[in-house]
């Protein structure tokens, strides 16, 4: 470990980044650099969490977190029991609260939950005794995925404080973005984020966002560029003309790229959509990291679950 | 029965009437209000020091619930509710299952509210049949049968074609068209004030202009077409602007403010608790400082609930999916207490002009005032009483209330309708008399 002396979470639950002080952030990418050591090693297992039992309640199909939660959970020896939407009672009607009445009478020490609902997560900190863990509510946070870009951020970069990052996206429906804006703002990060103004939610500026349309004035002399995926979906609500004039006007190609700084890096949280946020070029280009915040997704993920269960950084 | 309220406050701004006096009641009518008046065989009661006598209050948008969803109200429940909280006439919105587009469906709901004995109600029929915007509904029929007023409530009258026929028809009986402003495009499915909050939340946004294109909208018809139209529900700074500008101009245009829009703010959202999920949503805070400037300097007519009870089950589930709405007939007195009158806003008069003067007036039923001969409505409020919300204790059937655990400054003592004592409230002092 690297001698910071956590004494774990504050809270009981991570609902969001909005409840996070810099120092636990610290703390948490401090004990994924300890975790991280743990997939290098032949048998990537350890015993932390065994006997523990985490229940990975799915309303939202995933396969990235999902997956990766799953892989840190197993890494920390817990017992795991995943619940997707398709197979469970809510198709028969059954409300959230009563399903998790049901999952509490089986005495679950921990929920991952995703849900395409914003604060779904709150209603199940109400009502559980387990320790929740958002895995995405609807438009609201996604926290561990902002916790693991900025643990990538950090490898790459050794701070956040004082970089300049630029977001480009959909920014209104995004809660990747709301968490990564929430977080890196607290590190002391400059974000400049850029999209159509139908895409952006009002307040921007008071979330300590600085906010422009023209992507070229977001990228340039940026450290750090993370794109955003435009749901296709969102094209039958009129926010932008067409996928081809979003990539005329929005998208990342090896041009705009090059305004950042020579040795920035770029970023996408996945699922990508080619030739509409971003071009292939830059997408499989040499300073992608795209695929090290998949791998270092698992390594947060296990420090989170293990500071949730009570452990301190010193232990990890 | 006779009964004589000896030595209360009474205020009445029909009658600009603001001190101590005597009011005589008889055979369900206020006889006569003065100083020192004979008993002549009247049961005689002293009006307990520091409540105030004033004409009953008037709550012109509750939701009944009856018929259709008696499990989140009834009529008796929902009276029982009312005369709790001052209240002795209300007047209830149609969209019940099914909704009050017909004579058959006000005529039942005016035989429960016989059968209950409390409040008065005064049923509101729908705009158009089904409240589906497309053809008016049967409104002389439903005037004939006892409704007061018109509205689509729970949604906008669809469009400006059938808004301007409903306010054309509808004059002719001398019935105000209420409208629920809102455009459904701008909502779309929003859940929450389109904000810094919403946007923090992740909630989808209502903007306030939502409201205020319709508001704009009724208030040119109402000019066009020389009817009465009543905004409800109030929210936004821009929807009071366009109605002061009415006003201004001659316009029949009244509307309504809700407790919650002048007490709350979308501050409120924080922890996602359902029961601040509301529409129109809890707004910013220059909104509420509008709002309450509105209230005081008179371009806001009304107070009224949009009392709108829902059941705990459908209220315990993710923001997105709760309805809309929160009780509010017990709350009303307290809020516009603690939020208006004790912080200077209105004073008490102005704050019975909001409950009881105007609705009785804009939906031209008896009450409101108490002159010789009027229905002897009667409430008694107690200004400094503290009252602590307890939503389990709420009479309403549900307890959707944000503001269970508030402690607020000024309640109501007692509530008189056409004479008889229906409610005391046993927390002040020296009201249980009046009952005896």
């Amino acid at each position: 470990m690297t001698g910071q002396t956590g004494t774990g979470l504050r809270g009981r639950h991570l609902l969001g980044i909005a409840d996070l002080a810099a120092e636990e952030i610290t703390l948490v990418l401090d004990t994924a650099e300890a975790m991280k050591e743990v997939a290098a090693r032949p048998i990537k297992k350890v015993p932390t969490l065994r006997g523990k039992t985490i229940v990975n309640l799915f309303y939202e199909p995933s396969t990235r977190t999902r997956t990766s939660f799953e892989i840190a959970e197993k890494r920390l020896s817990a017992d795991t029991l995943n619940i997707a939407v398709s197979t469970s009672s809510v198709v028969k009607g059954e409300t959230l609260a009563d399903t998790v009445m049901n999952l509490e009478a089986m005495a679950p020490d921990m929920i991952v939950m995703r849900h395409a609902s914003s604060g779904a997560c709150h209603l199940l900190a109400r009502i559980c005794r387990a320790r929740v863990i958002n895995a995405g509510d609807g438009m609201h946070e996604h926290p561990t995925q902002a916790l693991l870009d900025a643990f990538t951020i950090r490898e790459h970069k050794g701070r956040l404080a004082g970089l300049k990052v630029a977001i480009v996206g959909d920014l209104l429906h995004s809660r990747v973005f709301r968490s990564n804006l929430l977080l890196l703002h607290k590190m002391g990060a400059e974000v400049w984020v850029s999209a159509p103004p139908t895409l952006q939610p009002p307040g921007l500026d008071r979330l300590g966002a600085r906010v422009t349309s023209s992507v070229d004035e977001a990228v340039r002399d940026a450290d750090v560029v993370m794109l955003l995926r435009i749901q296709l979906e969102r094209m039958q609500g009129n926010f932008f003309p067409s996928l081809r004039e979003y990539f005329t006007v929005f998208g990342m190609t090896p041009e705009r790229f090059s305004l950042a700084k020579p040795d920035a890096i770029l970023m996408h949280p996945g699922p990508m959509n080619r030739g509409v946020e971003i071009s292939s070029d830059v997408a499989d280009g040499s300073r992608s990291v795209i695929l090290e915040q998949v791998a270092n997704g698992v390594a947060v993920r296990m420090a989170v679950l293990y500071l949730l269960a009570g452990g301190s950084a010193d232990e990890a | 029965m006779r009964l004589l309220l000896k030595n209360g406050r009474v205020v009445d701004p029909v009658n600009r009437l603001d001190g101590e006096r005597d009011v005589l009641v008889a055979d369900g009518v206020v006889a006569l209000v003065g100083h020192d008046l004979p008993a002549d065989g009247a049961r005689v009661v002293e009006v307990p020091r520091g409540t105030v006598v004033v004409p009953g209050l008037v709550d012109m948008h509750v939701h009944l619930r009856e018929p259709g969803q008696e499990h989140k109200e009834t009529i008796a429940t929902g009276t029982a509710a009312a005369v709790a909280g001052g209240f002795t006439a209300v007047a209830c919105m149609p969209n019940t299952v099914p909704v009050n587009d017909q004579a058959s469906v006000t005529e039942f709901i005016l035989q429960r509210a016989a059968e209950a004995g409390l409040a008065r109600v005064y049923p509101i029929g729908a705009v158009s049949r089904g409240s589906k915007g497309e053809h008016l509904a049967e409104i002389g029929e439903l005037k004939l049968a006892g409704c007061v007023a018109v509205s689509d409530d729970g949604h906008p009258v669809a469009t400006a074609l059938l808004m301007r026929r409903a306010l054309e028809y509808a004059g002719m009986f001398d019935m105000p068209v209420i409208d629920h402003c809102e455009d459904p495009s701008l909502k779309g499915d929003g859940v929450a004030h389109e904000g810094f909050n919403a946007a923090r939340l992740g909630l989808r946004g209502i903007p306030g202009q939502a409201e205020e294109i319709m508001v704009e909208r009724d208030v040119t018809l109402a000019g066009m077409t020389g009817a009465a139209v009543h905004v409800a529900h109030l929210s936004s700074r821009g929807s009071l602007r366009a109605v002061r500008d009415g006003k201004a101009r001659g316009i029949r245009v009244t509307c309504e403010v809700t407790p919650h829009h002048f007490t709350l703010t979308d501050d409120a959202l924080e922890g996602y608790d359902t029961n601040v999920k509301m529409n129109p949503p809890l707004r910013e805070a220059l909104d509420v400082e509008a709002l309450v400037e509105g209230l005081a300097d008179g371009s806001v007519d009304v107070i009224a609930t949009d009392h709108a009870p829902h059941h705990h089950d459908e209220k315990h589930v993710e923001f997105d999916h709760a309805p809309f709405g929160i009780v509010g007939l017990e709350t009303a007195v307290s809020l516009t207490f603690d939020r208006l009158v004790h912080r200077g806003t209105v004073g008490i008069a102005r704050m019975v002009e909001l409950l009881s003067t105007n609705p009785a007036r804009i939906l031209r039923i008896p009450g409101g005032h108490l002159s010789p001969g009027a229905v002897a409505d009667i409430t008694i409020l107690a200004p400094d009483l503290t009252v602590r919300v307890d939503a389990a204790r709420l009479r309403s059937r549900s307890k959707n209330t944000p503001f269970g655990g508030w402690t607020l400054r000024g309640g109501v003592a007692a509530t008189i309708v056409g004479g008889r004592m229906l409610y005391t409230n046993p927390d002040v002092p020296g009201i249980e008399a009046l009952r005896a």
